[in-house]
């Protein structure tokens, strides 16, 4: 019955919205990566691991990344005023978090990654787009790391529970989870929960965006080897 | 049981084998499996799986030779920018032993220097010195920055490769192992140079790289490929053609050789002889130029 359900823009419940990853897309950067998800475009770019200018962030016996995700003004509907506010700061320090366990920064004691993450034009799950799209970014940069990381979201609309939430579903939906995970371990990195939801709900919407997240892994992996095979 | 082949791409969390075989540089063992933390090429020598790199920072290492530029100058040492995530420092010492000199009129902000990395301390920090042959600091001439690990590819073996640019641009080229490159010639000469070295470093992990840049450099200073070189090259095919395998033992030699440079302290890397033997070279060529820029170039503090 329910791989019977249409959605809104005609996917099934456990169907991701088309994606393109691109790696290595800046010249100046020390890695980078393009990505789209329907109707999102997320630039990122990584730098270092680097001499920091900031002492106090300094770790003595390993390196330590920062994040920032920004979203431009005119990547949504109505103009976003520029600036960090309360929602990407929260956002920049989640992806950090998501993004830390995977890294192996022990060779690189007092130094620093900056991570850069730029929505170029919003609809929708950006969070998890720039969790993806990052990662792509890290390896491109030759940071050594266990797994590359990869978010995707699941969440509850019209009393279904569906993978990879658009923007109308995400706000007309009742619940949200967006989780990041190590494809190879199935360690999860990030989870949230935004709705309600019961236990089975929540279980089935995890297993939902697992799945989901074991196919963009095979996304990012293809576009990592694109790279450099094509020469 | 092996899930890669030597010299495959790799991608970090690959599982690349099972516990009976070695996890070495580039990889990490988890639930008895070795895995790959790097983008980079597998290479498999007895039961050792490593990963090299296609990209990565260059984190100093004692014995290293490195060009660097001159960032400050402080009371009784220089901040060097090795193109690193940490930064070097030449101490007065090093350059003038008890000799006390105002040290901004030996090298100034902005100086490229050929230098040495004595020693390196547990945060990393790198002590750097000028004894050795060729050290000393540049005049004239442009940096191109390529990535550290390609740095063997640029030399090739036992030199190939740099000879080989060297000898057809007539341009000095230096090369450190923190993948800064010197180079010094005729202006044209300097720019071909540099987008030649900019080929390399891109396709490094390609297959019959010295040949393609050969006919390239041909291609780009003689208008075309001159008859007899040719025919060099046509046999050298006709000749390589039957060992074609053997171009992986050579990347392997390759890897060894810069390898062992690194690791092992003692051992000086290929660096320092492929610069002289490119001096010797000079020498014969045209002695006289020679001794003009040698005085040019080089500061040497060890008479």
């Amino acid at each position: 019955m329910m791989s019977e359900m249409i959605r809104e823009d005609g996917r099934k419940f456990d169907e991701l919205r088309p994606i393109k990853i691109e790696a290595g897309v800046l010249e100046r950067a020390d890695g980078s990566a393009y990505l789209e998800v329907g109707g999102n475009k997320i630039l990122v770019a990584v730098y270092g691991p680097r001499e920091s200018y900031i002492r106090r962030l300094l770790e003595p016996n390993t390196g330590v990344i920062r994040c920032r995700y920004n979203m431009a003004p005119f990547s949504v509907d109505d103009r976003k005023r520029p600036g960090p506010d309360r929602r990407s700061s929260e956002i920049s320090k989640i992806t950090a978090d998501a993004l830390r366990p995977a890294l192996m920064l022990e060779n690189y004691p007092r130094s620093m990654i900056d991570i850069y993450i730029e929505v170029i034009e919003a609809e929708g799950g950006t969070r998890c787009a720039g969790i993806t799209a990052a990662s792509v970014a890290l390896v491109d940069a030759g940071v050594p790391m266990k797994d590359i990381v990869v978010g995707c979201a699941a969440g509850k609309v019209n009393d279904e529970i569906v993978l990879d939430l658009s923007e109308v579903e995400d706000k007309e939906g009742q619940a949200d989870v967006p989780i990041a995970m190590m494809p190879r371990t199935g360690e999860i990195t990030l989870l949230q929960s935004d709705g309600d939801l019961t236990e089975e709900e929540f279980a089935k919407a995890i297993d939902l965006a697992m799945e989901g997240c074991r196919q963009v892994s095979e996304l990012q992996k293809e576009a990592l080897m694109k790279k450099y095979s094509t020469e | 049981m092996i899930y890669v082949e030597n010299k495959d791409l790799v991608i970090p969390g690959q599982i690349l084998a099972d516990d009976e075989y070695y996890s070495g540089r580039g990889t990490f063992k988890d639930n008895g499996k070795v895995c790959s933390s790097l983008m980079g090429l597998v290479s498999l020598r007895n039961k050792k799986i490593r990963v090299i790199p296609l990209k990565s920072k260059y984190v100093p290492k004692k014995g290293d030779v490195v060009i660097g530029k001159i960032n400050d100058v402080r009371f009784s040492m220089w901040d060097v920018n090795i193109n690193s995530p940490y930064s070097g420092i030449l101490p007065a010492f090093e350059v003038f032993g008890r000799e006390k000199k105002e040290l901004n009129k030996v090298f100034d902000v902005g100086d490229v220097l050929f230098l040495r990395v004595v020693d390196v301390d547990e945060i990393k920090k790198a002590k750097l010195g000028l004894k050795g042959r060729g050290m000393g600091k540049f005049k004239g001439g442009i940096i191109v920055d390529i990535a550290p690990t390609k740095v063997p590819r640029l030399i090739g073996k036992k030199g190939s490769m740099i000879n080989m640019i060297k000898d057809k641009t007539n341009c000095k080229i230096v090369v450190g192992q923190n993948g800064l490159v010197w180079v010094k010639g005729d202006e044209d000469m300097e720019q071909l140079t540099k987008n030649i070295i900019h080929l390399i470093e891109a396709e490094a992990h390609t297959s019959g790289l010295t040949n393609k840049i050969k006919n390239k450099l041909y291609l780009a200073i003689d208008g075309e490929l001159p008859p007899e070189e040719n025919q060099e090259a046509e046999e050298e095919f006709v000749l390589e053609k039957p060992k074609l395998q053997n171009f992986k033992e050579e990347l392997e030699q390759e890897e060894k050789e810069a390898e062992e440079s690194k690791e092992e302290k003692e051992d000086k890397p290929n660096i320092a002889e492929v610069i002289e033997e490119l001096k010797r070279k000079n020498k014969k060529d045209n002695p006289l130029s020679y001794g003009e820029s040698s005085k040019n170039s080089f500061i040497l503090n060890n008479k």
